[in-house]
């Protein structure tokens, strides 16, 4: 058989594309002007001219003073946004001191248990200054609660500062799996905080639909573009029953996308993604203001794509994913540091990636023009097949009666799993070759040196979080209890309760518990 | 013929995630590579305490227990599993690990009773050859 040529996610790929590749193509119809619908060459009439993306490094470790050294580091840098990576005790609502969190307080992202933490993690940054990205799902009312509350004890307007919490609830369930209700309750208060931050927090995006994390579990570029989308249009839907109008409310959602290894197939699913959710958006939703068709998006580099062997290669690698998504007209960009598939990043490695956004900003001279590849027959026909492939998917999920229910049963879980299956298959076969691991390979690699985190740091949570507790009005904390546990079952936005719950120092995991009272818990179907 | 029937058993694995975190894709690679090579598998699903493992290890009468963890948690995780084991006369069945394990962590948890650990790049051809040359069906 003759060998196939493809993309990284199996899309087959012609030799050469010529004039008849596109026909039918309309270029005022498929391209467009930037900044004008469909927004296919990107979402602003001077795309970078007039503003370079925002350069912002994921990072959290240790406690809420180790992670806000690494902030100020970073922006004495020259990164210009925050993102913060929470430990998976925080993701999953469990306070640092409960068992469950053993072994995991401050490993794998900051340990916030109480507004106390918070405080100390944005200590000495004017929060109407900078903007900040949480990656926060299912407890993400609580958290961008202390957020709030931080903001405004340091004087700051709620109306004037701006951020994203990622609060993308359908995604845990298909890939990202940090969940703790069942579907229904998950949903509400995810739709409760968007609600909330339309009207009382109104330059935030309270949520950022996410294809990251899709991809991540190993998908395919077509699945991440459809999966996400589809997610994104589901919450649409639900906003729309609460009586909101998509002109008022869709220019407030923003979208996180992967950037994987293949170079072309990445760029054509921006550009894919973004005419997509245009058209979406006026065709089917009836969005007539042009910011409720416009897709704003970050990006972070793929972590699965980065090798154990022969780490410095990482750079490389991450330099090609993060042209595609400039050249591809995001927003803001993460670039992974060459260490992270063994460790949280050393500061040196995550100083040669915020590099690597900036010799690509300043240097290589592609932030000059607008969507240089536009017009080329491949990334057209490219584009074309991707989004057609998205929307092939839709029909699927619409069949099923919605992505709510496609999640219900499994299905983009098992479209997932069955491709990552897939390519590790073509990996172990050779089809796919990963330089340094399956072939190109050394023998006796030594591991650079890692970021360590001492087990001296639960003890310190876990006794910071107790001095906290001990020192809080315990009657006023019990009462905002109740009033959560009632809110839950009324029909109210719960933000207001959650907020004074909050300011009364209960922690993360009495809030999180008393609602499982109520609402119960999710339990993995462990599909594979 | 009783001894032919004990080698003819296939073995029976159980794959688990312990901990908080929800990277699954590993575990879940390899639950269907087992699978597919003729084992019997039993996948725990997500978030689970060294607890509930080792319950279901009892419950499933395993031959092999499969941990995986990418959280960095691997050094409290993987050793209280072993632990509770044994606690339970569990101490015959072997336990692997896989995730993201650093190297200077591998002589601890080896120290520990982690037999095997299986880090990112392995194939699962040679976890499957691993486990044919080194998993017995147990005696029950």
């Amino acid at each position: 058989m003759a060998k196939q040529f493809t993309t990284l996610s199996s899309h087959p790929i012609e030799e050469l594309y010529i004039p008849e590749s596109i026909s039918g193509f309309d270029e005022s119809r498929d391209l467009g002007q930037p900044g004008e619908f469909p927004f296919t060459r990107g979402i602003y009439p001077n795309m970078y001219r007039g503003k370079l993306w925002t350069m912002r490094q994921f990072a959290g470790f240790g406690t809420a003073e180790d992670t806000n050294e690494r902030f100020h580091y970073l922006l004495s840098q020259g990164q210009t946004g925050l993102s913060t990576a929470f430990h998976f005790p925080t993701l999953m609502g469990i306070d640092s001191e409960d068992p469950r969190a053993r072994g995991e307080v401050g490993v794998c992202g900051v340990a916030i248990d109480t507004l106390r933490d918070m405080e100390r993690l944005f200590q000495g940054i004017p929060l109407d200054q900078v903007t900040t990205s949480m990656t926060i799902n299912s407890p993400a009312a609580i958290i961008f609660a202390m957020y709030l509350e931080v903001a405004e004890r340091q004087g700051a307007s709620l109306k004037k500062i701006g951020g994203t919490i990622q609060n993308d609830v359908l995604k845990e369930f298909i890939a990202q799996k940090t969940w703790i209700y069942p579907l229904e309750p998950q949903l509400r208060l995810c739709l409760d905080t968007m609600e909330y931050a339309f009207t009382e927090v109104p330059k935030w995006h309270p949520v950022s639909i996410s294809g990251y994390h899709i991809r991540e579990a190993g998908s395919t570029a077509i699945q991440e573009l459809a999966f996400t989308l589809r997610d994104g249009l589901e919450y649409v839907e639900l906003l729309q029953k609460r009586g909101l109008q998509v002109d008022d409310f869709v220019p407030k959602l923003s979208f996180f996308f992967n950037a994987h290894n293949d170079f072309f197939e990445e760029l054509a699913k921006y550009r894919a993604a973004r005419r997509l959710w245009a058209r979406m958006m006026k065709e089917k939703f009836g969005a007539t203001k042009p910011e409720a068709m416009r897709m704003k998006f970050h990006t972070q580099t793929a972590g699965c794509s980065l090798t154990a062997q022969q780490p410095m290669n990482n750079v490389v690698r991450t330099t090609v994913q993060a042209l595609s998504a400039v050249l591809g007209g995001t927003q803001s960009l993460h670039t992974n540091s060459l260490d992270e598939t063994l460790a949280l990043p050393t500061e040196e490695s995550v100083r040669i990636a915020l590099r690597t956004q900036q010799i690509i900003a300043h240097e290589s001279g592609v932030a000059n023009m607008i969507d240089a590849f536009g017009g080329s027959y491949f990334v057209e026909k490219l584009t074309n097949e991707l989004e057609q492939g998205a929307l092939d998917y839709f029909k699927k999920i619409d069949e099923m009666g919605g992505m709510t229910r496609a999640v219900d049963r499994g299905y983009p879980q098992r479209e997932i799993i069955e491709a990552a299956y897939r390519f590790q298959q073509q990996v172990e076969q050779k089809e796919k070759i990963i330089v340094g691991m399956n072939d190109f390979t050394v023998q006796n690699e030594k591991q650079p040196e890692l970021l360590k985190i001492g087990a001296e740091v639960e003890r310190r949570q876990v006794e910071s979080t107790r001095q906290v507790k001990a020192g809080r009005n315990q009657a006023a904390v019990e009462a905002a209890l109740r009033d959560l546990k009632r809110s839950a079952t009324q029909p109210e936005n719960m933000m207001p309760v959650i907020r004074n719950a909050v300011r009364e120092y209960a922690t993360l995991g009495e809030m999180v518990n008393t609602l499982k009272e109520v609402w119960g818990v999710y339990k993995d179907p462990g599909y594979y | 013929m009783a001894p032919l029937q004990i080698m003819e058993r296939k073995l029976r694995i159980l794959v688990a995630k312990p901990g908080l975190d929800g990277h699954d894709r590993g575990a879940k690679v390899i639950a269907r590579a087992l699978r597919d090579a003729g084992f019997e598998v039993i996948y725990t699903g997500l978030h689970q305490t060294p607890e509930m493992i080792v319950s279901a290890a009892l419950q499933e009468d395993v031959d092999l227990v499969s941990l995986s963890v990418l959280s960095g948690a691997h050094n409290y995780l993987f050793p209280e599993v072993i632990r509770l084991l044994k606690e339970k006369g569990l101490g015959d069945v072997p336990v692997v690990g896989g995730g993201i394990i650093p190297d200077e962590d591998m002589p601890e948890l080896k120290k520990a009773g982690v037999q095997a650990i299986f880090t990112p790049g392995t194939e699962t051809k040679d976890v499957i050859s691993w486990i044919h040359e080194n998993v017995k069906p147990r005696k029950l």
